[in-house]
């Protein structure tokens, strides 16, 4: 088996009363690209937080390379080599590209003033590498000026700039056009290829099933079906299971507010 | 790597590539037209004090011409300036601080007193500081881990403050006659050539925060901070932290200008700082740093509170009773926001 980089044992999640998360286990192995499903308020984004360190789970553990770190949070998870591209792209839209690529690890030399040329330089590469080229912007360029996609390559580059072991993309393909999407899937592959293990999320089961080894369903806050790409006959399958899943005849509504 | 761009596509950034007739190198990237964008704000702010000074001149230009005039602003100034400055800090990273006149006050205090007691001045410009850095501290962790908003916090605690101050001097100032004599008055508030020299003092400051704002780690997070508070989270910035800071450094300036205003009057009155409230805020938003954050500018709020010192100075001076000085402050104030909103692009 290939080596295991993390896993989540038994990560569960409570918002006061509202449990968000119960109980997930979840392991990513080097080299994988994972694809993890799930309809809103499925607890996506929260596992997704939680592995970026930026909440904290009400209990469980996580493991890093078999290890268990304690004290979780958003600084031990980059040190893990996680690197996250939020669904919300969390770009800071009034400043420029090369401030929003190395936000929270500046690039600073003695009492702490910025290598500034150094850091256009290195944005300038990474742009480049990720292939989202145009002549419209400059590393200088604010970052609200850009479209959607431009600033999903803003994020993208974010992510790869220290060479993340994981990088989470949480619907890397939401509102971006149809040669955006081709990148955002060529660079999964450029990365898979490289050693590099992936969680990406979707609301598109098609576009999760293109990219991803291995799929994690979750439901209500609890993993409902792990499968692999070898097991399942196409993204319909996955379909038909999360709308069963979503819709069992039985089930009464959830208690309404 | 690259294979991913259409191969006939060129790539930003290469304008170095030699192939074929020259490609043009992107507006924004030509040196000029990327000097007049970084700066576009304090460029403005410059505008409005030239044009502003234009008409003053014109109005009277007997008055204008006179370097007394200019010599006295030049005096008071600097007081603006270590207050103006750092609040252009907090309020780009999202914050407000009112405070910043007792803060002022109580490091001046401090300072008088250890002069009084015969120390040496340089010992009570250091007792100052801390007191300001202290407060500073004092007042930032009360906005950020008590998560109270910063514009009723800091009011409180200018009221507070000022109150300790009038509770425990009994409202009486506090007269330094050894001040002239010592090597820190001297340095920090004699004249050369006839240009006072605390300005050139004030001046360093501008500079020194000004790279600090955007060219240090320090600068750079607290525009991020100001942004997007939930993005530097994410991206392991430690936002509260950063918050704080802004506020210690408020203090640091608060404790120089009340250094700078005891030692250009000799006194320390109970009520040092308190007039200062309200033209320093004008001061930061005329010089161009928006009320929202994540955005500013540090020289132009310096040209900003150069502009607010010359109105009162320059109303009287051009011929006009004195009360016409607030409506003119007013009017300057009104049209330079108006002029920002023009000149900035608001993205959030």
């Amino acid at each position: 088996m290939a080596e295991r980089l993390i896993e989540l044992r038994d990560i569960s999640k409570s918002f006061g009363r509202v449990y968000a998360l119960g109980g997930i286990n979840l392991c990513v192995d080097k080299g994988e690209v994972v694809g993890l499903i799930g309809d809103n308020g499925a607890g996506k984004s929260t596992l997704i937080k939680i592995l970026a360190g930026v909440l904290k789970p009400t209990s469980g553990e996580i493991l890093v390379r078999g290890r268990p770190v304690a004290g979780w949070n958003a600084a031990k998870s980059r040190a893990a080599g996680i690197e996250t591209v939020f669904q919300d792209r969390a770009l800071a839209i009034q400043q420029s590209i090369v401030t929003n690529i190395f936000m929270g690890r500046e690039l600073a030399g003695s009492f702490g003033w910025l290598r500034i040329a150094q850091e256009e330089q290195e944005a300038r590469r990474l742009m480049r590498e990720i292939g989202f080229t145009s002549r419209v912007f400059t590393p200088q360029s604010i970052v609200g000026q850009l479209s959607g996609g431009e600033r999903q390559g803003v994020a993208i580059a974010r992510a790869i700039y220290k060479q993340a072991d994981l990088i989470i993309l949480d619907e890397p393909t939401t509102a971006l056009s149809l040669t955006e999407t081709a990148k955002v899937f060529h660079f999964v592959r450029q990365a898979q290829a490289s050693g590099r293990s992936i969680i990406f999320i979707g609301h598109n089961i098609y576009h999760v099933f293109d990219v991803a080894d291995r799929f994690v369903v979750l439901d209500r806050g609890k993993v409902v079906l792990e499968t692999t790409r070898a097991e399942t006959a196409s993204a319909d399958q996955l379909i038909n299971f999360m709308e069963r899943v979503a819709h069992p005849a039985a089930t009464p509504a959830e208690g309404s507010r | 790597m690259s294979d991913i761009a259409e191969p006939k596509q060129k790539e930003w950034g290469d304008e170095s590539m030699g192939a074929g007739p020259r490609e043009p190198v992107h507006p924004a990237e030509r040196p000029l037209r990327r000097l007049v964008l970084a700066n576009r704000a304090w460029l403005g702010t410059l505008a409005v004090f030239a044009a502003m000074m234009a008409i003053f001149i014109v109005a009277n230009p007997r008055v204008f011409s006179n370097w007394g005039l200019y010599a006295s602003v030049l005096t008071t100034l600097p007081v603006a300036l270590f207050l103006t400055v750092p609040l252009v800090y907090i309020v780009t990273a999202a914050e407000i601080d009112l405070s910043f006149p007792a803060t002022m006050g109580f490091a001046a205090w401090v300072f008088a007193l250890v002069v009084q007691a015969g120390y040496d001045p340089f010992l009570a410009i250091a007792a100052a500081i801390v007191t300001g850095m202290t407060l500073g501290l004092l007042v930032g962790s009360l906005v950020v881990y008590a998560n109270l908003s910063s514009l009723v916090a800091t009011l409180g605690m200018n009221f507070m403050l000022r109150g300790l101050i009038l509770i425990i001097t009994q409202s009486k100032s506090i007269a330094l006659v050894t001040l002239g004599q010592s090597w820190a008055y001297a340095i920090f508030s004699s004249q050369v050539y006839g240009v006072p020299v605390q300005i050139l003092w004030a001046l360093a400051f501008v500079v020194f925060c000004s790279l600090l704002y955007n060219r240090h780690r320090f600068g750079v997070q607290v525009h991020v901070v100001g942004d997007n508070p939930d993005s530097a989270n994410e991206m392991g910035v430690d936002v509260n932290r950063v918050r704080v800071k802004a506020f210690v450094f408020m203090g640091f300036g608060a404790a120089l200008a009340g250094v700078f205003s005891t030692m250009i009057n000799f006194t320390w009155w109970p009520t040092s700082g308190d007039g200062y409230l309200l033209p320093v805020l004008a001061s930061v938003f005329v010089g161009g740093t928006p009320t929202w954050g994540g955005i500013g500018t540090v020289v132009g709020g310096a040209i900003g509170a150069l502009i607010v010192s010359f109105i009162q100075t320059g109303v009287v001076g051009a011929g006009l009773s004195g009360f016409y000085v607030q409506f003119f402050n007013g009017l300057i104030i009104i049209l330079s926001l108006i002029g920002h909103r023009w000149n900035q692009i608001r993205y959030r």
